[in-house]
């Protein structure tokens, strides 16, 4: 069973985000960690890089592959992560916690509502076997 | 998906271990166990890994004409062997690249069984059948009929030795002999794809789950861990072994793949020698060159290897190295440039990366 904490909302691309106020963390859920094994490469966006909804900032690499990482909101990145060069096995140990990759200030915070709560996710993850 | 995956004898054990299964060549078989691929490499550096290698292909030559025609097919020198004595080889084909790698193990004079790849197993039987002429030889395709459990590693003498009776330091590297684990009949062969000290145990199919769960169950107080395709394929890296389909192709030769030291030209003829042997004079193209990325970054099986901005090669195999904690690959490059220290770079999903021509292999066990 996937650990899916109450209080973040989630993406179908299987990334979480918090947000306070407007500005949002983002990492990747408990099932993408697992889906993807050990994770030992995190290749991340700079400070002051902008994307806009769906678009892949970096991407997470395993043993076995590489996975692109998309934000889930529009905005632009205000810290990133730069301890998960040394430990990328945090993604793995910790998802929700100290395994985040990126801050982002974003365009629009309401839009967060919009994703999906942690039931929500749940149900999609049983639909995706 | 529309075929039925095939299953080793261990199916249903891997899937109470929690191993994550995956189609491998139109085989169902764990990747990973729930450890991980860096805990189950790891454990077979540092003490010892189990593998599943029930899929690979058993092929049993027999009669008076099975080393004369086993020469025939194959890169290495069969008449070399002495009974008890294993050998890595190629099957190549006529324009000189591989059908498939293997081993080939001699019985006897008249007794040779041959160890090939599970997704080339029926590639392997077509061409080997479709080869006989007159030879007094008979061919028996028997891979259904055995499994294979590898088990690697510093303590993989230590814990089999616990399970027979069979002196096991007498079985010399690429040596085999026949005997009992724990009272099962089988075949103990000093051999593996690891670069670590280890046996590959082969048995009757419906011996599997006897064997897999002893070996487990006696290696657990020296930290044994069941290993997946994963973990076999880092291991077989680090270690610069070839995989079929990668380093070794059928537009690929022997000689190219750095295996000159398989291939035998002056053993008489074989299928494919003259291309070989007309490749040898005419020089290599392109050579197979083990490389670490000097930037952070992970080349990946196929990813185009560039000298300044002209693409020179592909890369075979790309992966962390979890021993070496590096991240490493095979390529093929152009003969001129294909010398150690040299400067390459690699296209990692557009962007293009630092490597470094290193020594092979990567990595070597201490003795």
């Amino acid at each position: 069973m996937s650990n899916i904490p109450e209080n973040l909302r989630y993406s179908k691309d299987h990334e979480w985000i918090s947000a306070d106020g407007d500005v949002a963390s983002i990492g990747i859920t408990d099932y993408a960690q697992t889906s993807l094994g050990d994770v030992v490469y995190i290749d991340l966006p700079r400070v002051g890089d902008k994307f806009s909804a769906h678009e892949a900032f970096g991407s997470v690499e395993s043993v076995k592959a590489v996975s692109e990482v998309f934000t889930p909101i529009a905005g632009e990145i205000v810290e990133v992560n730069d301890g998960l060069n040394d430990t990328p096995e945090k993604v793995n140990s910790d998802p929700y916690g100290a395994g985040w990759f990126v801050k982002v200030k974003m365009d629009n915070p309401n839009g967060v509502d919009a994703m999906l709560s942690s039931v929500e996710y749940e149900e999609y993850l049983s639909t995706i076997g | 998906m529309s075929e039925e995956l095939k299953k080793t004898p261990l199916n249903e054990v891997h899937r109470a271990l929690g191993g994550k299964m995956v189609d491998f060549g139109g085989w169902d078989m764990p990747v990973q166990y729930p450890a991980g691929v860096i805990e189950e490499h790891m454990a077979t550096r540092t003490r010892a890994g189990l593998f599943d290698v029930s899929h690979m292909g058993e092929i049993w030559v027999k009669g008076p004409d099975a080393i004369g025609f086993v020469n025939g097919l194959t890169t290495n020198d069969v008449t070399k062997l002495v009974d008890g004595q294993a050998q890595y080889s190629a099957f190549p084909n006529e324009q000189g690249g591989v059908v498939d790698d293997l081993l080939v193990y001699r019985f006897g004079p008249e007794q040779l069984l041959l160890v090939v790849n599970a997704a080339t197993t029926d590639k392997d039987w077509a061409w080997i059948t479709s080869h006989k002429g007159d030879e007094q030889v008979t061919l028996t395709n028997a891979s259904a009929d055995y499994c294979q459990i590898a088990i690697q590693g510093p303590k993989a003498l230590g814990i089999l030795r616990k399970l027979t009776d069979t002196p096991l330091e007498p079985i010399k590297y690429y040596h085999f002999t026949t005997g009992e684990v724990d009272g099962v009949e089988a075949i103990i062969s000093r051999t593996g794809y690891t670069g670590e000290d280890g046996f590959e145990v082969y048995a009757a199919a419906e011996n599997a789950e006897q064997l897999w769960n002893k070996m487990l169950e006696t290696g657990k107080e020296d930290g044994i861990l069941p290993c997946g395709l994963a973990a076999r394929n880092t291991l077989r890296l680090e270690s610069s072994m070839s995989l079929y389909g990668h380093e070794l192709d059928d537009d690929i030769s022997t000689l190219e793949a750095n295996l000159g030291w398989i291939t035998k030209l002056d053993k008489g003829d074989f299928t494919g020698r003259d291309a070989i042997a007309s490749l040898k004079s005419s020089g290599l193209k392109r050579k197979l060159v083990g490389f670490e990325m000097r930037e952070p970054g992970i080349a990946r099986d196929g990813f185009d290897v560039y000298l300044d901005d002209k693409k020179v090669g592909i890369v075979t195999s790309g992966s962390p190295a979890p021993f070496l904690k590096k991240n490493i690959g095979l390529a093929f490059v152009p003969t001129e440039f294909a010398n150690v220290g040299q400067q390459i770079t690699i296209d990692v999903r557009g962007k293009k990366l630092l490597a470094e021509i290193v020594p092979t292999p990567f990595y070597k066990r201490p003795k």
